[in-house]
């Protein structure tokens, strides 16, 4: 690398990962001109207010990659103690208030506790295990900590009910248990044991809505126009784009509102419709881009505690990529999963920013260390 | 040893273990990545086509144009059967945001009567999201403006400039082309075509209307638009027009069908009119009728109960479901069966005015008698005892041969007709089949004078005068385009007719029983046959009494009266059959064939005695029908509010052989 100190622009810019800003650059904008066109081609009402949405957020990204290891050390347990509380709080509002709610109101704005617990889960489990000696590994300390850890905000989650969330939470917390170095035969038995227990818990744990969701997405014909619908116009959507869709602004299956939810969390379909496989490809790819970035920064961390996060955040990341993917492909089932940094909404962006901050400060750790 | 992991990991076999594990989970990531890509081509490039069809049903709908129905003319392209423009306004549910207001509004624009607006919203109830609910049709052109200058302040509401049936000639074709209404479930559920969910789309109901409605309806029109998933019009992409249905000329004379309708007068009766050169029905008038003007509007309960109740019987087709005993109108066919049997024709009966037969007892019409008769008087005069004796002599067999020969008991398979009641030519074979009893003589004795079992169709009967005047076997058909090559003539001898035409000549024009039916038509004569039906037994204390006359007995219970002839006589051109239910003779029946036959060759004599005729009754049918409407309602007050039903949806099925 050459000095900076040559360079016109200051240090602290110059320093930054400029290749992966550029990458979420380029997704969070061609989020923008989807959610643009699904508008029917007017940046009211969604593309103007995600662009400050996204700006904001992302300058508060770069803020937190200036933070140190040790500041996410610190933080980890008080930060989650705080994040299982808000939980808990919009549990005991949603049942005083009646009906289930997933929102905090702060006055300026609304946050999803269960939203921010997904990074913050990440990080207590990478500081548990950071501070667990590597010889007791195979011992049952290593598990059971880990699992509450999981499973107390998994639990509220799941009865707000939330299923998708849950769903990300527990995977990412399973992958940071199996990154840390747990025995194998534990994932292979659990994956056995979860087998067994998915038809139990489709029968006995889901609310109706969430099991009439999972038979439609068995069979999204049946109901063509109850639940099926959804999944059903995301495929016309996808499947008539074809190899390079209708043209920008030329969708129709968005613009005349057969697709639901076009510019949330079926935002992919729209983005397929009018760009084609080769859009979608592209969206791909970038995301790859991205979680391998991710990846890479936790192999090249030096502590167990940044190794672990930075592997758990990326995962988050793809986990929200993958299960939206496969929902609007008909893969999944509806579940409610936002694509980030494109769908239209504040709380999986910011969830995300807040991962690629912290990403970008572990990064920023291993290349201050080899220089 | 045991393979069991090392208890104690150090913290670089836990570095190492990591960037494996790690490698393992990214590399699992990337592969889900290239499934997700795969899945999506395959959606995207394998299943695309699909999808794209599916993506183009979503955006595009097809709306159905509604052909304009053909015209039905008659013989010279006089319309039976047209279209008027009709201006009609509908809801469409969907789009309507606040009813109760909209509908407020409506009423003060069209000035709907309640019940309409109790139907209307009945109707919005059941409808289904865009499918459109009717407010009125046949609206005046001003009430449909002040609609469309509204029209922005209210949304849902969908005017539309549309056809509707008319049949200029009202009731008088009722009976002949039917009417047209809106399909049933049970239509749309047969077909399955969309055209029948079109609002306002009619489909014909009874007669030709129905039997010819593949020829009438013609090909829909559609037109092409982008629609939002709410509905919304985006803008239309093309329109295919509609191909009006085909024009249906018939063989009936319009004005002879309306003369005879009017002719008719305030009996219920039947005028057939054949060609018999073609055997082109000229006209086939049943009455009294139903208006099809308003039938094809959709009827209301009112209006239904009043002709349901008739006791003229207005929604009975009488030249096909009515069937009566055809009375002496069978004795030049008889005859014909003598002749052919050997009878001499100048072998005299005597008639005394009554005779024992069989052990028997059984009389002539006329009490003293007709003395000698021979057959020409017995078919002038209409002698029973002549064809008793006669008959009972050659049994029933050749005569019920030739019954069948001439047209009765036929069903006439190529009619375009829904329904034809065919009546019953008794024979022995055919007694045993239905009541599995022997003949016997007095069957024979009552079949000669067309009592008994015998039942016919004031068709049939028409079509007898028809072929016992041309001497050929006619087919009675209805579509011009239908006619046939000349009829081939029937297997009688020349001089057989001959002997039979001169009996019917001499009914009219010689000593009969139907002098007063005489054409006043220079060189023109008529041949005919009365005859009259009893629809009641008479007891021999009756007789014994003194035959109580006609019009002193309820109308029900009236006789028939009935008339076949056929004209000119020399070289016959028509033929017609007149009934007159409970008429109390055939003196009702003759006068009115005798009009209709001198309208065909003079209109404005035959119009003059019309127009006298109808001073008498009060008034032409339109008159007639509007006051006893009025009368009716006036009857019942507390009428019901009207809904719209079909109205011959309840008509019983009967027994095409007895009408029962």
């Amino acid at each position: 690398m050459s000095t900076h100190q040559d360079s016109l622009v200051p240090e602290q810019i110059a320093q930054l990962p400029w290749r992966l800003i550029l990458l979420v650059l380029a997704i969070a904008g061609f989020g923008l001109a989807i959610l643009y066109s699904a508008a029917g081609g007017q940046i009211q009402p969604w593309a103007a207010s995600q662009a400050v949405r996204f700006m904001v957020f992302f300058a508060m990204a770069i803020m937190l990659s200036r933070f140190r290891e040790e500041h996410w050390k610190f933080f980890a347990y008080p930060v989650y103690i705080v994040t299982l509380l808000a939980l808990l709080g919009v549990e005991i509002i949603g049942q005083v208030g009646g009906g289930s709610q997933r929102w905090l109101n702060l006055g300026f704005m609304t946050i999803q506790p269960s939203e921010i617990m997904k990074p913050v889960l990440v990080l207590a489990l990478a500081k548990y295990y950071d501070t667990l000696p590597s010889g007791e590994l195979r011992r049952l300390v290593a598990i059971w900590p880990a699992l509450l850890l999981i499973g107390l905000p998994a639990a509220l989650v799941v009865i707000q009910p939330d299923l998708g969330t849950t769903v990300v939470l527990v995977a990412a917390g399973v992958t940071i248990m199996f990154l840390a170095g747990l025995p194998l035969r534990l994932f292979i038995g659990g994956a056995v044991a979860l087998a067994a227990a998915i038809p139990l818990a489709f029968m006995f744990l889901l609310e109706d809505y969430q099991r009439n969701r999972v038979l439609t997405f068995l069979n999204p014909e049946n109901d063509p126009l109850g639940t099926g619908y959804h999944i059903t116009q995301s495929k016309i959507a996808i499947g008539s784009g074809g190899l390079f869709g209708k043209g920008f602004l030329n969708g129709t299956q968005s613009h005349l509102s057969y697709l639901p939810e076009g510019h949330t969390d079926f935002v992919f379909a729209t983005m397929a419709e009018e760009f084609g496989l080769f859009g979608g490809l592209l969206l791909i790819f970038a995301f790859a881009m991205l979680i391998r970035w991710g990846i890479r920064v936790g192999q090249n961390a030096q502590s167990t505690f940044s190794k672990l996060t930075a592997a758990g955040l990326s995962t988050t990341i793809f986990f929200y990529f993958a299960i939206n993917l496969m929902m609007v492909m008909g893969l999944a089932p509806v579940v409610g999963i936002p694509l980030p940094l494109v769908s239209y909404g504040g709380s999986a962006m910011l969830t995300v920013l807040i991962c690629i901050g912290i990403l970008m400060s572990i990064d920023r750790e291993n290349r201050m260390r080899r220089r | 040893m045991k393979r069991r992991a090392p208890l104690s990991i150090n913290d670089n076999m836990r570095k190492t273990m990591f960037s494996r594990r790690s490698m393992l989970l990214g590399g699992a990531q990337l592969g889900v990545a290239g499934l997700l890509g795969a899945r999506m081509a395959w959606i995207s490039i394998a299943e695309n086509e699909r999808w794209q069809l599916l993506s183009e049903s979503n955006r595009v709908q097809l709306s159905l144009i509604p052909p304009r129905r053909g015209w039905i003319v008659d013989r010279a392209g006089q319309p039976i059967a047209m279209n008027r423009s009709d201006f009609r306004v509908d809801l469409i549910p969907d789009r309507l945001q606040n009813p109760n207001r909209v509908i407020a509004s409506l009423v003060e624009l069209l000035d709907l009567p309640e019940e309409e607006v109790a139907r209307i919203r009945a109707d919005l109830e059941d409808a289904a999201g865009y499918q459109p609910v009717q407010v009125a049709d046949g609206l005046e052109w001003e009430q449909f403006a002040a609609v469309n200058v509204r029209l922005p302040d209210l949304p849902g509401v969908a005017p539309l400039q549309g056809y509707s049936r008319y049949y200029p000639a009202g009731p008088a074709v009722a009976h002949l082309v039917g009417y047209v209404g809106a399909p049933s479930r049970e239509d749309y559920e047969e077909t399955r075509d969309p055209i029948l969910m079109v609002p306002g789309f009619k489909i014909g109901k009874d007669m030709l209307e129905q039997t010819m409605e593949d020829r009438l309806r013609g090909e829909p029109g559609a037109r092409r638009a982008e629609v939002t998933a709410r509905g919304e019009l985006v803008r239309e992409l093309e329109t295919r027009p509609d191909v009006s249905g085909d024009v249906l000329r018939l063989t009936v004379d319009a004005g002879l069908q309306e003369y005879a309708a009017r002719r008719l007068g305030t009996e219920s009766g039947s005028v057939v009119v054949i060609d018999t050169l073609t055997g082109g029905i000229l006209c086939m008038t049943s009455m009294p009728a139903y208006d099809p003007n308003s039938f094809s509007d959709g009827i209301s309960h009112l209006e239904w109960n009043m002709l349901s109740e008739d006791d003229h019987v207005p929604l009975r087709n009488k030249t096909l479901q009515g069937l009566y005993p055809p009375g002496s109108t069978v004795k030049p066919m008889n005859a014909l069966a003598l002749l052919g049997q050997g009878i001499d024709p100048e072998e005299t009966v005597t008639c005394s005015g009554r005779t024992r037969i069989a052990g028997g007892n059984f009389h002539c019409w006329r009490r003293g008698g007709h003395g000698a008769v021979n057959m020409n008087r017995a078919v002038a005069q209409s002698c029973d005892i002549y064809f008793y004796q006669m008959g009972v002599r050659i049994g029933m067999d050749p005569i019920a041969q030739t019954a069948r020969t001439l047209g009765l008991g036929q069903r006439f398979d190529d009619l375009p007709v829904p329904y034809q009641y065919f009546g019953t030519v008794p024979d022995p074979a055919w007694k045993r089949r239905r009541f599995n009893e022997e003949w016997q003589t007095y069957d024979t004795v009552n079949a000669t004078i067309g009592q008994g079992y015998m039942l016919t169709n004031p068709l049939q009967l028409a079509v007898m005068a028809a072929r016992l005047g041309s001497g050929r076997n006619l087919t009675p058909h209805l579509v011009a385009a239908n006619a046939g090559p000349r009829a081939a003539p029937l297997n009688f001898s020349a001089e057989h007719f001959d002997i039979v035409r001169q009996g019917m000549s001499d009914v009219v024009n010689g000593a009969g029983t139907a002098g007063r039916a005489r054409l006043p038509i220079e060189g023109v004569q008529l041949a005919g046959k009365t005859g009259t039906a009893q629809v009641r037994r008479i007891t021999m204390a009756e007789r014994r009494g003194g035959v109580r006359s006609n019009a002193s007995l309820p109308w029900e219970l009236r006789d028939h009266g009935l008339f076949v002839c056929y004209a000119p006589t020399d070289n016959p051109r028509y033929a017609a059959a007149v009934v007159i239910e409970h008429g109390g003779g055939s003196g009702a029946a003759y006068p009115v064939a005798r009009d209709v036959l001198t309208y065909l060759y003079d209109q404005d004599l035959a119009m003059e005695a019309l127009e006298r005729y109808e001073a008498g009754w009060g008034g032409d049918i339109a008159t007639r029908m509007a006051r006893q409407e009025a009368e009716y309602r006036a009857r019942q007050a507390a009428a019901e509010a009207g809904t719209m039903r079909d109205p011959l949806a309840s008509r019983a099925s009967r027994d095409p052989e007895t009408g029962e």
